[in-house]
């Protein structure tokens, strides 16, 4: 078996289920090299992987960074100033200046969705996508489905519920399409005003055919009912714009509707994972003592950031055909 | 000028106009239409220029309800040159320039410089829009009467909707006087606002802020019980939803004064488009070139859509040609302008709903003619003996593949790059003068 | 490529009487089993650690730390070979001051080996690190040389050298072929 056989990550739609599973598999390795005394190995030594952050985050930026210094690689770290929106020349201009400057691998967030597709058309370098818009964060689904992997030993049949504002998640996204991929059902929990246009779809399976619709998953308004026997519980980041923006009445109400409480964790299976993407909002969308608690896996995901990271970085170098 | 004869030899000579369908020579004289041999006048002597059209056909050279040429103002996007030119390669004799200029057409200066322009680079006729609003500002309103008087042909703040209820009642009841429509954009501001594609299934896998179908609706209603209200005309641009092809319908049965045009993208792409359908191969997500407005919509709507052209609640198809620079399409979706380059791909979009059996040639030949000139009380679209000669001569089996780095067009901007269209004009005469000639598809097709 | 019928150069009574002699010999050069940790090299330098081990253990009476190594994140040639599955590394008792015996089925250029040294060398700091192999089939590009070798088998490069063993295949042999010009697998 070789590497994968593509350029880009730019969302989860286009991976096979096997493709996946290498990916899995091969975190489950990298994990391993992070527990040696020197977490360091040769892989991608004199390869240049370059961070393009147009939107601010600590988190994923570091991430991207110690796995790519991991594996040897060379790393530079771009940040966009402040919130103005670059024109989008700029964009293309820029993934040419990398690419002329020896760029291997360009790591790319970018608030507006789309981003990385006009990116990956405009270079030969490879494009990862660190999260677009409300469109795609595959790196993050890739953790979440390890992490429910590592804990539960495997994810078909898993009955996964994702909690909060699915429409302006690319998060939710990109673990529907991982999560179906992979065989669970997937139950969407929020306000109707907060939940994207899943369509009818075409075809029999959950996946459509077409391309132009999102999995088909089990839609639930009501938060109670929705986290039943569930395995797994994802709260998704509430952001106070979203109030101010009209789409919900109040916090106040969403907190009293949808937080992730005690209680409601006690109505899914036992030993539950508890699961978010963070950054949190404490005793917005997820109560602090659930946040902490036993049934919370939220510090794994992060630490298991860096694994799926290194294996994705690993895997996009492999060449050839895969004959060994 | 040089005023020479022109026999236009063996064509299919079709004037859904004056329901004329047959093979024949047609004959062009002085500028004007001398008809068509042995049923209007007699075999010409002395000297013709001949252009044999066996297995082509013949039409009135095409009228565009509504085009943006982007001059003066944005003449990196287009001129009147450019614009007419592409016009001209399209089989389009007649262009209405929208009045969303820089500075707009509401004073009748700016009507004179466009009307100048257009006498001394226009390659075909410009028939200039008027504003509705002064500035385009949708507050008080311009000065019709002395803009109907520079010659507009209808009256339009395109590139927005009209957002005060009260501004449009007046706009409608106000250009009564003059006889021309309001041709409105309708949407809901609020609706759409920070919308890049149409609101569904599409915008939701792609993560993009949606335009509610339902905004087009709720103008379209409204400003169809203003028509009715005030005895005003109306003429709806790019009607893209089956909701407003209801409410359109339903106000013809009653005998509101309402037209309406559709596009050639509305007419045969959809949504998926924007993730990457095409008819050949896949195209890639987010392509630039699918964002319109009013945007690509679902596939009941286009089917809707066709339906109205077959019954007539679509009086005719308009290109809402909007060019760009690359600039302005080369970056994120959500940043990138709306529009598309239509000019060029208009007959061949449109021919090949023909080809797929959704609507019949001589009716889409009607939409492009006698139906725009109707809405518009335009005297061109026609053939009659004694009009002026504007002739489109096209292949309408002609399968071809769009390259726009061919266009004449400086916009490039168009989600048909690379996919096959059927239908391509050969000639295009105005007033008697070709325009364009196309020697490649000329010598292609079998004689 | 050209590919004619091979020969066997070892059979499973040859392997086992191999294998039992470098156990001894393992034993006789670090004067006992104190210390000694067996590395094998994936793939079937794993089984064949296994079998050591568990022969040593026996002699000694006692058990012996055995684990596996992974070289495919420390190769020097991922730019020109495929990305290849990232097999487990598990290393079960401290590298530190260890004897360390990498065990692997065919030594031919030594970067394997070289490879698997970077790997322990990133756990910490054996005492010795010694080389044990079923086959030294010739043609070193590094100076890299076993200490304890089943069988010398001069090779060309055109030819390929096949270990089978039960725990991986359906027997255990050795057998060589040719593969034409360059006989890289």
């Amino acid at each position: 078996m070789a590497g994968l056989k593509r350029r880009h990550v730019l969302d989860l739609d286009d991976f096979s289920p096997a493709e996946i599973t290498q990916v899995l598999d091969a975190a489950r390795e990298m994990k391993e090299v992070l527990a040696r005394p020197i977490k360091r190995v040769p892989a991608l030594r004199g390869k240049t992987v370059v961070n393009m952050f147009y939107e601010a985050s600590t988190r994923t930026r570091v991430s991207f960074e110690l796995a790519a210094k991991n594996l040897s690689a060379d790393v530079v770290n771009v940040t966009a100033s402040g919130s103005s929106v670059e024109k989008g020349e700029s964009i293309v201009d820029t993934m040419k200046t990398f690419e002329a400057l020896g760029a291997d691998t360009v790591v790319i967030r970018h608030a507006q969705s789309g981003v990385p597709y006009l990116a990956a058309a405009h270079t030969s370098s490879s494009v990862i996508n660190a999260g677009d818009g409300w469109h795609a964060h595959p790196t993050q689904a890739l953790l979440d489905l390890f992490t429910i992997r590592e804990h539960i030993g495997h994810l078909d049949g898993l009955s996964v519920v994702i909690v909060g504002d699915v429409l302006h998640s690319r998060v939710a996204r990109s673990d529907i399409w991982g999560l179906v991929k992979m065989g669970a059902r997937v139950t969407l929990c929020a306000p109707h005003s907060l939940l994207p246009d899943v369509g009818d779809g075409c075809g029999d399976g959950p996946i459509c055919t077409c391309g132009t619709h999102l999995p088909r998953v089990r839609v639930e308004p009501d938060a109670d009912r929705a986290v039943e026997g569930a395995d797994v519980v994802m709260a998704l980041r509430m952001q106070k714009e979203r109030q101010s923006g009209g789409l919900l009445p109040s916090l106040r109400e969403y907190v009293r509707r949808y937080q992730i409480t005690q209680a409601r964790v006690a109505r899914a299976k036992p030993g539950a994972l508890v699961m978010h993407p963070g950054p949190m909002n404490e005793g917005i969308e997820i109560a602090p003592d659930v946040a902490h608690g036993a049934q919370s896996v939220i510090e794994q995901q992060v630490t298991n950031g860096v694994a799926v990271r290194m294996a994705l970085l690993y895997l996009l170098h492999g060449e050839g055909d895969g004959a060994l | 000028m040089p005023s020479s004869s022109w026999l236009i030899v063996n064509g299919r000579i079709v004037d859904p106009g004056r329901r004329v369908d047959l093979v024949g020579d047609l004959l062009l004289c002085d500028g004007r239409v001398t008809g068509i041999v042995g049923r209007d006048c007699p075999p010409p002597e002395g000297d013709v220029e001949r252009l044999e059209a066996t297995g082509l056909v013949v039409a009135p050279g095409f009228v565009d309800l509504h085009c943006h040429l982007r001059e003066p103002g944005a003449e990196h996007k287009e001129t009147i040159r450019t614009g007419t030119l592409a016009a001209a390669r399209g089989g389009f004799t007649t262009v209405c320039a929208m009045a969303n200029t820089d500075p707009p057409i509401d004073s009748r200066g700016q009507v004179e410089y466009v009307q100048a322009i257009a006498a001394s680079e226009g390659v075909v006729r410009v028939l200039p829009v008027g504003a509705v609003s002064k500035g385009l500002e949708g507050q008080e309103l311009a000065e019709m009467g002395e803009l109907a008087d520079a010659g507009v042909v209808a009256f339009s703040d395109d590139g927005v909707p009209i957002r005060s209820s009260r501004v449009m009642r007046h706009a409608l009841e106000y250009s009564r006087a003059f006889g021309l429509p309001i041709m409105p954009h309708c949407d809901d501001p609020e609706l759409m606002a920070g919308g890049a594609m149409n609101e569904g299934p599409v915008a939701a896998v792609l993560g993009l802020r949606g335009i509610p179908a339902a905004g087009e609706e709720a103008i379209v209603a409204r400003d169809v019980a203003l028509a009715e209200l005030t005895g005003g005309r109306l003429h709806v641009c790019h009607v893209s939803t089956s909701g407003a092809i209801d409410v359109i319908r339903r106000a013809k049965q009653r005998g509101v004064a309402v037209t309406a045009e559709a596009t050639p993208h509305h007419l045969t792409l959809t949504d998926g488009w924007v993730a990457g359908v095409r008819w050949e191969g896949r195209g890639y997500p987010y392509d630039t070139n699918t964002k319109v407005n009013p945007p690509l919509r679902s596939e009941r709507d286009r089917e809707s859509l066709v339906a109205a052209l077959l019954d007539g609640t679509i009086d005719a198809i308009a290109t809402d040609h909007a060019p760009h620079a690359s600039v302005d399409k080369l970056c994120a979706f959500d940043e990138a302008a709306f529009g598309i380059s239509g000019l060029e791909t208009a007959l061949g979009a449109v021919v090949r709903l023909v080809d797929a059996g959704e609507i019949d040639l001589t009716l889409a030949i009607e939409k492009l003619t006698a139906g725009p000139c109707r809405a518009f009380g335009l005297p061109y679209g026609t053939l009659a003996p004694g009009a002026p000669a504007d002739v489109v001569v096209f292949d309408p089996t002609h399968r071809w593949r769009v390259e726009p780095a061919t266009f004449a067009s400086l916009g490039k901007n168009t989600p048909y790059a690379g996919q096959e269209l059927v239908g391509r004009v050969v000639a295009t005469f105005y007033g008697g003068v070709p325009v364009y000639r196309d020697a490649a598809v000329a010598r292609a097709t079998p004689r | 490529m050209s590919v004619r019928a091979s020969h066997s150069i070892m059979s499973g009574g040859d392997i086992r009487r191999s294998l039992a002699r470098i156990a001894h010999e393992i034993l006789e050069r670090n004067h006992g089993p104190q210390g000694l940790l067996l590395l094998g090299i994936h793939t079937r330098g794993v089984p064949i650690a296994r079998r050591l081990a568990a022969t040593i253990g026996e002699l000694e009476g006692t058990t012996i730390p055995c684990g596996e190594i992974d070289v495919s994140l420390s190769r020097d040639d991922v730019r020109q070979r495929p990305t290849r599955t990232v097999r487990p590394t598990r290393i079960p008792t401290d590298v530190t001051g260890a004897n360390v015996v990498l065990v692997d089925d065919v030594l031919y250029t030594g970067r394997t080996i070289r490879a698997a040294m970077d790997v322990v060398f990133g756990y910490g700091r054996p005492r010795t690190i010694q080389l044990a192999v079923l086959v030294d089939r010739g043609h070193r590009e590094l100076p890299i040389r076993a200490d304890y070798v089943g069988k010398n088998v001069p090779t060309a490069r055109s030819e390929e050298v096949r270990v089978r063993l039960t725990e991986v295949d359906a027997a255990d042999d050795v057998t060589i072929r040719q593969v034409g010009d360059d006989g890289r697998a």
